[in-house]
């Protein structure tokens, strides 16, 4: 069942697409409910290895859907301290919640100053109306 | 900015919130509810598809039938009026220019069904080959065409029974339709040919019955799965029947395009062979994907039916047994597969 349209306040957003939930020094990351709209059922993540270094504007992992494969591009710079195993064992779960148990990683942030480029959700919605 | 064709359903489909693609030329559906739930509809009920993109090309005259004869790989004299048969255009290199279906309405008077993209090779094809008493004409713009596919696609639209490659005049809530007892999901089911006109009339009736609209993305994961060929990727003008496991629609006894270099193809057998592989591990093969060791994949996608990576590709003979293992680059990392018995998806015998 996919979810219905909507964009938390309490997140930061990558014009590409991606959230990030950002909580001290760690952030959690996935991809907007436009993305998996966009893309249609995943059937396939194809995750970065825990303890791999992620950076900013830069794809960190693939998802896939029946008809297309997709670069998931890292919102912030860090260091992937887990996985979302339930994102790769049942993929549909990031369009069933795309904020919720169908974020991808969660990583520690290098950078924290690079949260200030990210979009507030009213900013990403603007953007997502222009296109 | 080239203007993309639309079929007579083209307001159904936006109506019913489908997913719009350009497809060979066409604006088409690719998907309305999800590829997923539509392929599981049409392997477990019915499902409709508008392929009135399709090429529709009649060949009529006393000396229809020796000029199909000459250019199709399958032997007309397998079949007759009423009957259907799978067959394949060939070029004089024994190459695939199209995989069709032709339709004996009566020994002087064929219809053949054409892919989209080939319709205008085809039609050329022909016409420049035709011989007085053989008139080849181009109807597709006055047909609709919808594929009911299903295990209750027949008795969803209140037809009857009939065998496989056989067809009739018939209608569905009052809408005159040739029933072609034909598809293309390893499913039963039929083809509903139709005026153009009546095509909007023919989908309400059938979506009303209770037959699922399905799109492209569907018709692509349900024919992958089954192993039938697409032209463009399993099957090119460059590629040959034999290797390609077609040699069931090659009458090598008789005289067609290509013939010759078809029987020396089969005689000296095949360098490579189509294979049907199912992934081993967590991946999704897609067409272009290099097979290690000189093979190719054509199609790749996600098996709704088995919820795993399938596909099919060209491998060295050497790699064509079932069961061999394969490794497949998938976007630079290495990923096993293995190849199996065709089709990928059988239905369990109940």
């Amino acid at each position: 069942m996919a979810a219905s349209e909507s964009y938390p306040d309490d997140l930061r957003y990558h014009r590409e697409h991606d959230w990030a939930r950002i909580d001290g020094d760690e952030a959690v990351m996935g991809i907007t409910w436009y993305a998996q709209d966009s893309l249609g059922e995943l059937v396939h993540f194809e995750p970065p290895e825990v303890g791999a270094t992620v950076e900013k504007d830069k794809p960190y992992a693939e998802v896939e859907s029946v008809k297309a494969v997709s670069d998931v591009i890292a919102p912030l710079s860090g260091e992937v301290l887990e996985v979302n195993q339930q994102a790769v064992d049942a993929p549909e779960t990031v369009n069933e919640e795309p904020y919720g148990d169908g974020w991808l990683v969660r990583i520690r942030v290098s950078e924290p100053s690079e949260a200030d480029d990210l979009l507030d959700a009213a900013a990403y919605q603007a953007l997502l109306r222009e296109q | 900015m080239q203007t993309l064709l639309r079929t007579p359903l083209h307001d159904r489909h936006v109506a019913l919130g489908a997913r719009m693609v350009p497809f060979v030329g066409w604006e088409m559906p690719v998907q309305y509810a999800g590829v997923i739930p539509e392929h599981r509809a049409v392997r477990t009920d019915a499902g409709v598809f508008d392929v009135s993109h399709m090429g529709e090309i009649e060949v009529e005259g006393p000396r229809a039938r020796e000029l199909l004869q000459s250019l199709l790989s399958n032997d007309l004299d397998r079949i007759g009026p009423g009957r259907a048969q799978y067959t394949l255009l060939t070029n004089e290199h024994g190459g695939i220019v199209d995989d069709l279906i032709v339709y004996e309405l009566d020994p002087h008077r064929y219809f053949l069904i054409v892919n989209a993209s080939n319709t205008q090779t085809v039609f050329a094809w022909l016409k420049e080959r035709e011989v007085r008493g053989s008139e080849v004409s181009d109807r597709s713009s006055e047909y609709g065409l919808l594929a009911v596919q299903g295990p209750r696609a027949i008795e969803r639209l209140g037809l009857p029974e009939a065998p496989a490659f056989t067809f009739d005049e018939g209608e569905v809530d009052g809408v005159p339709v040739m029933v072609n007892r034909t598809g293309y999901t390893g499913e039963a089911g039929c083809e509903l040919l139709c005026a153009a006109e009546d095509a909007p009339g023919l989908w309400d009736a059938v979506v009303a019955r209770g037959v699922v609209p399905c799109g492209l993305g569907a018709r692509d994961t349900l024919r992958l799965e089954v192993c039938y060929p697409l032209h463009g990727n399993e099957i090119t003008p460059e590629t040959d029947p034999i290797s390609a496991g077609l040699g069931w629609v090659c009458a090598l006894d008789k005289e067609f395009t290509g013939a010759s270099e078809l029987r020396r193809i089969k005689e000296e057998g095949s360098a490579r062979k189509l294979v049907a592989f199912v992934m081993e591990e967590r991946a999704i093969p897609r067409g272009g994907m290099e097979i290690r060791g000189g093979g190719v994949v054509t199609s790749g996608s996600h098996s709704p039916m088995l919820d795993a990576g399938i596909g099919m590709g060209y491998v060295p003979v050497e790699l064509s047994a079932p069961g061999t293992e394969l490794t497949i680059d998938v976007r630079g990392r290495d990923r096993r597969a293995r190849v199996v018995t065709k089709p990928i998806y059988r239905r369990e015998e109940s």
